[in-house]
């Protein structure tokens, strides 16, 4: 067994581990921790199979900025899990009868699996010797296929606003600070200073 | 011997740890005269005399701390979950050591030479978040978590414009490689070839986002000591503490590197005609940490809305702009060329 093989199934294995404990454990924020050790071994596989970009922005996407915010938000809950858990057997059957019905599924799409006769020179074509991976996936992206990724682009630009015109609401009654006025405000309009004699007062 | 070294897989396990040692080992010795010089600093901007007691100038300080922090007892606060508690720290210090894997000290000095080393310092330090997060939370106490959650928030929106700075260089040099980046800035002109010169408003965002992102201050509110006593190590005693401790200062020396190999020409030397070397790369080091120590004695502490504006709506639109500006001068060439250093770097 190679050290790539040993490697592999470290991460596999982590990868698994990972998932199933993100499900079964009982604590949100351990789920969350669990699915970043899943993330993190995937970009490892990322790596095995010689995409470190993918791997890279894998790390820095999901691990770094995704995970963080699920983080944030699952200790912010204040969730009474006991009594989440009680009325689980309620949904019990449904839950069950989702589950069996997805494994029938991707048993029948495992049944029928069949790989393109081409699959194997596709894959070997799109990861040139001569340049590096990075280089090869922006000509991809950037060169050959520039509209679709600018669709993809103005995909996230309209979910993004979007989000913004769901949450933005102005509010009238709270007071805001104008930070410009703030800072150019000048101290020899805004201050009197005034030279007060003993025992006079102003 | 030789053979035995890059072909059999004993051989280069042997290799490689010796070369982390080589880099682990210095590193951490050298944290501790920095740790001091960090404080000594902080003294003479505040006409105090600082750390003089334990060896000669004060100067085993460092070491007297280290021993009293792991003879100390653990406290595990009520109602912690032990093994996040224990596991925060560790990942704080991990996280911060396992970056300078592809940190070239001299040219081809470096343990793991690979494409996208800026990426892997990038991703890295963004794990780092999770050491203060995992702490805060798992200190179950309500100072420790309000700065995990302003730490979460900074960090994240710091890290934007940090790889927006990074971009701007990758542009210019057309490689993720710090040797490459480094090759690149060097021309006849020795320190004026830097990258500080083309990128010059860059410098100084990235030098603020990395005291930010490194919690320190003028940027440390998540361990505010006048509103949060010290954040999320409020609960943290001995070795943990010592590594949090560590932690932070090796992701700071970390970030004076990155500074040095970014901006500043790593191990070249700024005349041209003295010979290039590791000494120009330690001395950058020390010249940046030195400006982040005047920095913290020197700054006061911002506020909380005031960092997250400077972040948002001042550097992001800034290094985006940076960036779109860079592509430009790149693609035609302009300046001399000072900004497309494709044939010298890649």
């Amino acid at each position: 067994m190679t050290v790539a093989a040993i490697a592999f199934y470290l991460f596999a294995i982590c990868v698994i581990a990972g998932g199933l404990f993100t499900v079964i454990s009982r604590n949100p924020v351990h789920s969350v921790l669990w699915l970043i050790l899943a993330f993190l071994s995937s970009a490892g596989l990322f790596v095995l199979l010689g995409a470190e970009f993918v791997a890279m922005l894998l790390i820095i996407v999901y691990v770094g900025a995704v995970a963080v915010l699920f983080l944030f938000v699952v200790m912010m809950l204040d969730v009474d899990f006991a009594e989440l858990k009680g009325s689980m057997a309620q949904y019990m059957p449904l839950a069950l009868l989702i589950g069996v019905v997805l494994l029938m599924q991707l048993g029948m799409v495992f049944g029928v699996w069949e790989a393109s006769e081409q699959a194997e020179a596709l894959r070997a074509a799109v990861t040139p010797t001569d340049v590096q991976n990075t280089a090869a996936l922006g000509v991809i992206i950037y060169d050959q296929y520039f509209l679709l990724f600018q669709l993809a682009g103005l995909i996230l630009l309209v979910a993004m606003i979007g989000a913004i015109v769901l949450t933005l609401r102005h509010r009238k009654d709270i007071k805001r600070q104008n930070v410009l006025e703030q800072m150019w405000r000048d101290p020899a309009k805004s201050m009197e200073l005034k030279d007060i004699k003993p025992g006079q007062g102003l | 011997m030789t053979e035995f070294f890059t072909t059999t897989y004993l051989g280069i396990f042997l290799l490689t740890l010796g070369q982390v040692l080589l880099v682990v080992v210095p590193l951490l010795v050298a944290l501790a005269f920095l740790l001091y010089a960090d404080r000594k600093i902080w003294a003479a901007v505040q006409l105090r005399r600082g750390p003089n007691v334990v060896g000669t100038f004060g100067l085993l300080q460092s070491f007297a701390d280290f021993i009293k922090y792991i003879v100390k007892e653990i406290v595990y606060p009520a109602g912690a979950d032990k093994v996040v508690f224990l596991l925060a720290p560790m990942i704080s210090l991990v996280m911060a050591v396992i970056a300078w894997a592809v940190i070239p000290f001299n040219d081809g000095w470096v343990v793991s030479d690979i494409n996208v080393a800026i990426l892997y310092v990038f991703a890295v330090s963004s794990l780092e978040v999770y050491g203060v997060i995992m702490g805060g939370w798992a200190s179950n106490s309500k100072y420790p978590f309000l700065g995990s959650l302003r730490s979460a928030a900074q960090m994240i929106s710091y890290e934007v414009s940090i790889g927006l700075i990074i971009i701007g260089i990758i542009i210019s040099t057309g490689s993720m490689n710090f040797g490459d980046i480094v090759r690149a800035q060097d021309g006849a002109y020795g320190i004026f070839s830097w990258y500080w010169l083309p990128h010059f408003p860059m410098l100084f965002l990235f030098l603020i986002s990395a005291m930010a992102e490194t919690n320190r201050p003028p940027f440390d509110l998540p361990e505010a000591e006048s509103e949060l006593v010290a954040g999320y190590q409020v609960e943290y005693s001995s070795t943990p503490f010592l590594l949090f401790m560590i932690g932070e200062y090796v992701a700071i020396v970390l970030m004076c590197a990155l500074v040095s190999v970014l901006f500043l020409g790593g191990w070249l030397s700024p005349i041209p005609g003295l010979p290039d070397g590791i000494v120009w790369m330690l001395a950058k080091i020390c010249l940046v940490f030195f400006v982040f120590s005047m920095v913290k004695a020197i700054a006061p502490r911002y506020r909380y809305d005031q960092l997250m504006r400077i972040g948002w709506k001042v550097f992001l639109p800034m290094s985006l702009i940076w960036v779109v500006l860079v592509a430009f001068f790149a693609k035609f060439e302009l300046f001399g060329g000072a900004y497309a250093r494709w044939a010298i770097g890649g």
